[in-house]
């Protein structure tokens, strides 16, 4: 699972979604084994793009939890049509951080009913019990 | 004032191609002035466009026609057509804009063909009117003339040898299927497919129907084998899939859905697929789901299930269970119990999420089977936010599926609905396996 995708998931538990705590998923850091894909290549359009979708507090708050304590507190803005090189630097490590970084293996528990979702083989399982369906 | 275009259509999946054609042009603002000329029994369709940009724009991505040209004239007999071109009010115009560009001329047809007998060099040669000084160039040249031959053919079998019509014009953009799309994405030559995987030829135009754009997000929540989500990457949006069945999303080995965008140099377009009951939905209300396109289960290849239990009794106080100090349903191997659901209930769940997470004028589009013998109409799903565009058919022996296409319009669009109702009679499932007898 994509680094990138801690952004969009939220607990799967109906009565979570009126809580504030249910997004982001906290991901147990030394439960998680992440690995990097250079293979997918960078593209500083597509990026942008991506990052307009994105909720920067969350990505904060998970690049803590797996470690990076470096990231800024406000998401970065690219003002100017022509990327400057500095622009292009951050643009480098969101990509690597976004896209490259891959969970492949992981837990992450809801803040507000505590339940617990597996990642496996890269790929999250977030099924419910019957009695929390 | 703009300038007469001939669009050179194909003749298969019809249900589907002016649905495609008016979805892109639509997409990419391009204004077609004369939809009633077009003809379903006719691969020609001369339009009124802009220019050469709109053109590009509309039939770029385009999987159900060949090409689009500036029409320069045409004709039932090569004199004729000289004729016509000659006759052409942009005659003098285009003969100057062209005159000193490297140039070469291609051959096309439809109906039938020359078998050989047409002789290109005298067919060239017979437009020396034209009066181009530029160099012929047989590879990257400046322009592409074309002379498209068409043909009636005899019958189903036999093609035709005599022309009945002949077009002459310019070559402003080849369709995506030209390009080769269909055969890239083969599934015969795809890494990772299943018997639930879908046809590069309909995903792809459904994709176009759906509107699909780059650097959006697709969602597919029947994800299957990933043949939706191939689709939407190939028109460049960002593609995100889910699956109650994880073993159809994981693959095996080697085989999987992140290897398949790797064969087709678009790993930068596969986001994720989950593994999530799509009706106990994990994607944050707040994230806009631009196009969703999907092929839910109908209960042929695999079952429509949710999470829950079939029984619910039974699995009272299952939550309790401990294995060595921990709740058994929050450990790793835990498997979730599903139960049956309808067709017509999953897929009031789909337009009902689609109204929710779809931006203003976003599609879904969803394929669904319908047998044909039943002398009961088939009802197809509404919702009053969405605004039925499009119900394409395609046919086979004794069922059909089709192809829905709804826009997004919001609450104040107050369109009919029939969510909650029992829309079939009989199960699809049911027909199927008593052969629709």
């Amino acid at each position: 699972m994509k680094f990138l995708t801690t952004n969009f998931l939220t607990c799967s538990v109906k009565e979570c979604d009126r809580s504030n705590n249910s997004f982001p998923l906290h991901y147990k850091g030394e439960a998680c084994q992440l690995e990097q894909d250079e293979g997918i290549e960078f593209n500083p359009e597509f990026l942008l793009r991506v990052i307009d979708r994105v909720e920067w507090d969350a990505v904060v708050s998970v690049a803590k939890d797996l470690g990076n304590s470096t990231l800024p507190q406000q998401k970065p803005v690219f003002e100017n049509e022509e990327l400057s090189e500095e622009d292009m630097i951050v643009l480098r490590d969101l990509h690597v951080l976004l896209i490259q970084t891959n969970i492949v293996e992981g837990e992450m528990t809801c803040r507000n009913c505590g339940h617990i979702y597996y990642i496996k083989n890269s790929i999250p399982n977030l099924l419910l019990p019957p009695h929390l369906a | 004032m703009g300038k007469t275009y001939l669009l050179f259509m194909v003749q298969v999946h019809l249900n589907f191609r002016r649905a495609e054609l008016e979805s892109l042009a639509d997409l990419f603002g391009v204004e077609v002035g004369n939809w009633d000329q077009y003809d379903e029994n006719s691969p020609f369709l001369k339009v009124e466009l802009a220019n050469d940009e709109q053109a590009r724009a509309w039939i770029r991505r385009s999987v159900l026609t060949r090409a689009i040209y500036e029409f320069w004239g045409e004709g039932e007999c090569y004199s004729k057509l000289h004729e016509n071109v000659q006759g052409n009010v942009s005659f003098d115009a285009y003969k100057l804009a062209y005159r000193n560009g490297s140039f070469k001329f291609e051959f096309d047809s439809f109906g039938g063909s020359s078998s050989g007998k047409l002789d290109r060099v005298a067919c060239i040669e017979s437009f020396r009117y034209l009066d181009f000084q530029g160099k012929i160039r047989l590879r990257n040249p400046d322009q592409v003339f074309t002379v498209i031959e068409e043909y009636e053919p005899i019958n189903d079998n036999v093609a035709g040898e005599v022309p009945k019509r002949i077009f002459f014009g310019r070559l402003i953009q080849e369709s995506d299927r030209l390009r080769g799309a269909l055969e890239k994405y083969d599934l015969k030559k795809r890494p990772y497919k299943g018997t639930t995987s879908f046809e590069a030829e309909l995903s792809l135009v459904s994709a176009n129907i759906a509107q699909v754009q780059p650097g959006s997000i697709m969602y597919d929540p029947f994800a299957g084998t990933g043949s939706f989500l191939v689709a939407g990457g190939h028109f460049g949006a960002m593609v995100l899939g889910s699956d109650i069945d994880g073993r159809m999303i994981r693959g095996k080995g080697s085989q999987t859905i992140k290897a398949n965008f790797k064969k087709y140099g678009e790993s930068l377009q596969f986001l994720d697929v989950l593994t999530m009951d799509f009706t106990h939905n994990s994607l944050r209300k707040n994230l806009t789901l631009d196009t969703i396109l999907c092929d839910p289960p109908y209960g042929i290849r695999e079952s429509i299930k949710v999470l829950g239990a079939r029984d619910p009794e039974r699995f009272a106080g299952k939550e309790n269970v401990e294995i060595d100090g921990q709740k058994a349903y929050l450990s790793r191997d835990y498997i979730p119990t599903k139960r049956p659901y309808s067709l017509d209930a999953l897929l009031d769940d789909l337009l009902q999420f689609a109204s929710e997470r779809l931006p203003l004028n976003g599609r879904l589009a969803f394929w669904m089977p319908v047998a044909n013998d039943e002398n009961i109409q088939t009802v197809i799903p509404l919702h009053a936010n969405l605004e039925l565009k499009y119900n394409c058919v395609q046919e086979f022996n004794k069922w059909s599926r089709r192809l829905l296409v709804y826009v997004n319009r919001g609450p104040a669009y107050n369109g009919p609905t029939n969510a909650g109702h029992e829309r079939s009679q009989t199960t699809f499932r049911d027909r199927y396996f008593s052969g629709f007898n």
